[in-house]
């Protein structure tokens, strides 16, 4: 079965701002995030993903008041990350309108988080961002975290297992090495984590072209996150559609 | 209209308020059972576990109300779990009895897809509508839908209504057609998120409106 794969509008939002970086570093400011999402709203996207990228350094997450307005009048699935630290954190972005939360940090420093997020919303809430980065020696990926600062010594593959096991019901996987630079997604990551877990694998990082999205669908991603592709306006989300769609990788069609 | 959703502490409440708000409802949020009785139309939300959502309807008096509720005629619309809740009994972590408003059990979906290959479990994603011809009862509140147009859906179990009438639309997963919507006199179930699918769900959503309405 040819299977259907999601186009996810991954925002990284810095205080009010929509940020843009290359390696997850040197950002760059890009506009109103709420201005963003609902364009891509409207042309068609199917999920949004909203990272408050320097919560996890404060400890809580800004990104209340942009989730409120979007959940005013953008009626599709919204899962918000940075900076979530607990089963109240979640709660309290559920209740602003998200319908996941995206947890790295406080994963890595506490698993059991993974089971008590589960435990309390259900394991749809619950999806483990992993931010992979290539090992300089020997072979596979170490998670990383802090926006790629700080390495946590886990193996990718394995701890996507482990994330799974503990009750994550969709993986976030995000190449370090790949992330900003638009020239092609790390298709050796994604084909092993969607291989190690059953959960849906969401995959971003690189992403210059719907080529490069079809080449992720076809390595085993469930979903494709895009940023820089769609924020400098390089490709549209009618045109990624048409673009995977003739690629051979079956999407949502939109009007 | 005005729409009566409940809450027993298992959902994203905002979203669902705000999709009727934008159609023109007024929204009540309530978890007091004494609301259930004089509603102009209910909504029963939900994600998580079956056992969970059971455990949090029964912790506030809940269950027997939304029977009375139903029996009474008033509209009941079951979202996700909401609409799983409405049949007799789950399979999910052991088994759990329902609301038993529709006839029919709730059972995991297949890991494996029609070519025998395995598949994501849960099913997460946008997946197509497609009605069934000849169901009864509140399908109207689909008639908004064209066949195939698309809903966002987020499930590891599915409803199987044990008759066909009450089944008004399913979707394919791994080429398998799974039970999508399914109604019952003024009790309408979707698997999908209506108040998370875009255009489409919010035409189903004012169709229910409309026929609660009317």
């Amino acid at each position: 079965m040819a299977k259907k794969i999601r186009l996810i509008a991954r925002l990284d939002v810095k205080d009010e701002n929509l940020v843009k970086g290359i390696q997850l570093e040197g950002l760059r400011k890009l506009g109103r995030p709420g201005d963003f999402a609902r364009a891509y709203y409207e042309a068609g996207i199917d999920e949004l993903l909203y990272i408050d990228i320097v919560a996890s350094l404060y400890g809580r997450n800004n990104l209340h008041e942009i989730l409120r307005q979007t959940s005013e009048d953008l009626f599709i699935p919204v899962t918000v990350g940075g900076g979530l630290r607990s089963v109240e954190d979640v709660r309290a972005i559920l209740q602003m309108g998200a319908d996941k939360a995206a947890i790295n940090t406080a994963a890595i420093r506490r698993p059991g988080l993974i089971s008590e997020v589960a435990a309390a919303f259900g394991s749809q809430c619950m999806v483990l961002s992993i931010q992979a980065k290539r090992r300089r020696t020997g072979p596979g990926w170490e998670a990383y975290y802090d926006n790629g600062r700080e390495h946590s010594g886990l193996d990718v593959v394995e701890w996507a297992k482990r994330g799974e096991a503990l009750g994550a019901g969709e993986i976030l996987l995000t190449s370090v090495d790949c992330e900003g630079m638009q020239r092609g997604m790390d298709l050796a990551l994604i084909e092993a984590v969607s291989r190690a877990v059953s959960v849906p694998v969401i995959c971003g990082g690189g992403a210059g072209s719907a080529a490069d999205l079809a080449a992720a669908a076809k390595a085993g991603a469930d979903a494709v996150a895009a940023a820089a592709l769609l924020h400098y306006k390089k490709a549209t989300v009618p045109a990624l559609k048409a673009g995977l769609l003739a690629a051979g990788v079956e999407v949502r069609r939109c009007g | 209209m005005r729409v009566t959703v409940l809450d027993y502490g298992l959902s994203n409440l905002l979203s669902v308020r705000r999709a009727f708000e934008r159609l023109g409802a007024g929204v009540e949020v309530t978890g007091e059972a004494s609301r259930i009785a004089g509603a102009q139309a209910l909504v029963l939300p939900g994600v998580g576990a079956f056992g969970d959502g059971m455990r949090g309807l029964a912790g506030l008096g809940l269950v027997e109300p939304l029977r009375a509720a139903a029996a009474a005629d008033i509209p009941l619309l079951g979202i996700c779990l909401g609409m799983q809740m409405l049949f007799e009994e789950s399979d999910e972590f052991g088994r759990h009895a329902g609301l038993g408003l529709i006839p029919g059990r709730v059972e995991r979906l297949d890991p494996l897809d029609i070519d025998g290959a395995p598949q994501r479990v849960p099913h997460v994603g946008w997946a197509p509508l497609l009605p069934l011809a000849g169901a009864a009862g509140f399908s109207g509140a689909l008639a908004g839908c064209l066949p195939g147009q698309e809903c966002y859906f987020v499930h590891s179990y599915a409803a199987k209504p044990a008759q066909s009438a009450h089944r008004l639309a399913d979707t394919l997963y791994g080429g398998r057609a799974v039970c999508a919507a399914a109604g019952r006199g003024r009790v309408l179930g979707c698997q999908f998120h209506p108040e998370k699918s875009g255009p489409v769900g919010l035409a189903i959503l004012e169709g229910f409106l409309r026929l609660a309405g009317g």
